[in-house]
């Protein structure tokens, strides 16, 4: 097994997944996982070519959830696509909602009030806080381990779902921002929910961490499966704990210092050896980094206004010109790309999925492995369809 | 970081006849890209991954965008001599009338890659790749093999744009079925005619259904 032996080397010319020679006896078996198996959390097929147990080749199909956003994108005016953003990685819409209005404030050069920047850290963190221990929870189900691990993170999640549905109106699907701030604003008592809901947090980091992370089944499992050289996940553009896992130090929120980042004390937490162990540790680290600079926004949030009252929104046509807005969502990059021709609508608008992106090294990791870890491997990836596929 | 001039004098230095063009974005955002030539593109990309100073070694965001012929009505003036009667006498006279003319600007299809540095964490340098035309000349090389990150990016850039890259390991559809033949994401997509499988078609969509059927029958089979 290739263990990060030659991490330093750097890679030459086109990468492409290793072949993997059959040990010749028998046929090879075609295997369609999906795109009804549970393990791939929507419809998603791996078309498998199997020598015994052994992955020969690995070609992921995609498309069964497409719906071209970036074209309805195009019909209608920027405000209008606020709402579809949510829908792209459904479990994590105010990340999408952040990373689109940051790309049209690049655009446009609107300034964000300092509360609705609080606003957008506090929703963003929850977010990432779900996101990961939910992944968590889906990794461990895949493993076996059916229903009770992912309901103790749900249980969480249904307490910072509860959240987003008294401040946005909505339990998901939440259209909460808008360019230049958001589109409400949070009552004392909202905040109060939040610190009590915060303050539980690590209560329920820990238990889940114990829980697990001791486990030898788990162990057996998941070190030194699905290893990510850091060189290739770099340069296949892996993005978020994926590739803080393999080593790689870059979170956006550090590099670009977007929002109000720059204000918090938090630490990135970096991965060894980049197998589906290290990328299950790394949520949980990062969950607890999130929960530290959720303390300290919600220490610090000031008083003030939301949104600028002079930001325009009926009859919004940004100036010709096109801008890419990043920012560091719990699945990776996330980036908009935009285009405006001086109409209401954009003239091209184009999402940078980190789920899709992510998945381009899959057939690299799964490679050699049994297929039994495959599963694993890919629930070690943590997407969404939704946002795959558009 | 370098300014994009930096960046277009280094390149120029290194690869020679690069052709690099710099499209400025007049938008706040100020990310200006550079143009560069479809022939010279593999060596230019090798050079801002290995170069030390830019290091460009995540390829973050590969992209289409499509750019339809464009006809632009201009009103020129002109000024030319015509003979005119004035006061019962034949004259030549100079006169100066405004024409409305026509030109069509050629349209192309054009492939944007947003680059950044994980070395030296900075970006994005932005370089955009342009075709011949929207047609028939829709070649460009692949970047794959420089940045692994643009393989499933190019997949659906071709999927979705119809630009073919060459060099592309695997260059198949990634979002739409393999029979599918068009290219959603041009401008001038228009959506197959589906009304044959409205179960009770009924007002609009009736009278398209029967456009629809009477057409069919005149072409005979749809393919």
């Amino acid at each position: 097994m290739a263990v990060a032996e030659n991490k330093t080397e750097k890679l030459e010319g086109w990468n492409r997944p290793p072949l993997i020679e059959p040990d010749g006896e028998g046929e090879l078996l075609e295997v369609a996982m999906g795109p009804h198996h549970p393990s791939t959390h929507g419809v998603f097929r791996m078309d498998v070519a199997l020598d015994g147990e052994r992955v020969i080749r690995l070609k992921p199909v995609f498309g069964y959830l497409h719906r071209n956003h970036e074209k309805l994108a195009e019909g209608m005016t920027y405000l209008g696509s606020m709402p579809f953003t949510d829908r792209l990685d459904y479990m994590c819409p105010m990340t999408n909602n952040w990373a689109y209005a940051i790309a049209v404030e690049k655009l446009t050069g609107q300034e964000v009030p300092e509360r609705a920047q609080y606003l957008r850290v506090i929703v963003g963190e929850l977010t990432r806080i779900v996101n990961h221990a939910s992944a968590v929870g889906f990794l461990i189900q895949e493993m076996g381990a059916s229903g009770t691990p992912l309901m103790y993170a749900f249980k969480e999640r249904e307490k910072v779902l509860d959240l987003f549905e008294s401040l946005t109106g909505a339990r998901m699907m939440v259209n909460y921002m808008r360019f230049g701030g958001c589109r409400v604003d949070a009552t004392a008592a909202w905040l109060d929910a939040t610190r009590k809901v915060v303050a539980g947090l690590p209560k329920f980091v820990g238990e889940f961490e114990a829980l697990l992370t001791g486990n030898e089944i788990l162990m057996a499992r998941t070190q030194g499966v699905g290893i990510l050289r850091p060189d290739l996940a770099v340069n296949a553009g892996v993005t978020g704990p994926m590739l803080r896992a393999s080593g790689v130090n870059y979170d956006i929120r550090k590099v670009d210092r977007y929002g109000i980042y720059d204000r918090f004390n938090f630490r990135v937490p970096l991965g060894d050896h980049g197998d589906v162990y290290d990328r299950f540790m790394i949520r949980f680290l990062e969950i607890r980094e999130s929960i530290k600079i959720l303390e300290q926004a919600l220490k610090d949030i000031p008083g003030g206004p939301v949104m600028d009252s002079k930001a325009k929104i009926r009859g919004f046509r940004p100036k010709p010109g096109e801008a890419y807005g990043r920012i560091e969502a719990p699945k990776g990059e996330l980036g908009f790309y935009l285009i405006s021709d001086g109409g209401p609508n954009p003239y091209r608008y184009r999402v940078r999925p980190p789920s899709l992106i992510n998945l381009t090294i899959l057939e690299d990791m799964c490679l050699g492995q049994n297929v039994a870890d495959v599963v694993l491997i890919f629930g070690s990836v943590d997407i969404v369809l939704g946002e795959v596929d558009r | 970081m370098k300014t994009v001039e930096e960046i277009k004098a280094a390149i120029e230095a290194v690869v020679p006849g690069a052709g690099v063009e710099i499209v400025s974005n007049p938008s706040v955002s100020g990310q200006h890209s550079l143009r560069i030539k479809p022939s010279h593109a593999f060596q230019v990309a090798k050079f801002l991954r290995d170069d030390a100073e830019l290091a460009l070694d995540f390829l973050s965001n590969a992209t289409g965008v499509d750019w339809p012929d464009k006809e632009i009505s201009e009103k020129v003036k002109v000024t030319r001599t015509v003979a005119k009667t004035v006061d019962g006498v034949e004259q030549q006279v100079e006169e100066t009338v405004e024409e409305t003319k026509k030109r069509v600007v050629p349209g192309c299809l054009e492939a944007v890659y947003h680059l950044f540095s994980m070395a030296k964490g900075h970006g994005p340098v932005v370089i955009r790749l342009k075709t011949a035309n929207r047609t028939d000349q829709v070649e460009l090389p692949s970047l794959t093999p420089i940045w692994r990150a643009a393989e499933f990016q190019e997949r659906e850039i071709f999927d979705l744009f119809g630009i073919v890259f060459t060099g592309h390991p695997d260059l198949r559809r990634l979002l739409m079925w393999d029979e599918f033949k068009d290219h959603p994401m041009r401008r001038d997509y228009i959506e197959p005619d589906d009304f044959e499988y409205e179960p009770t078609p009924h007002d609009e969509v009736l009278l398209r259904a029967q456009a629809h059927k009477s057409r069919e029958q005149g072409l005979g089979n749809r393919e």
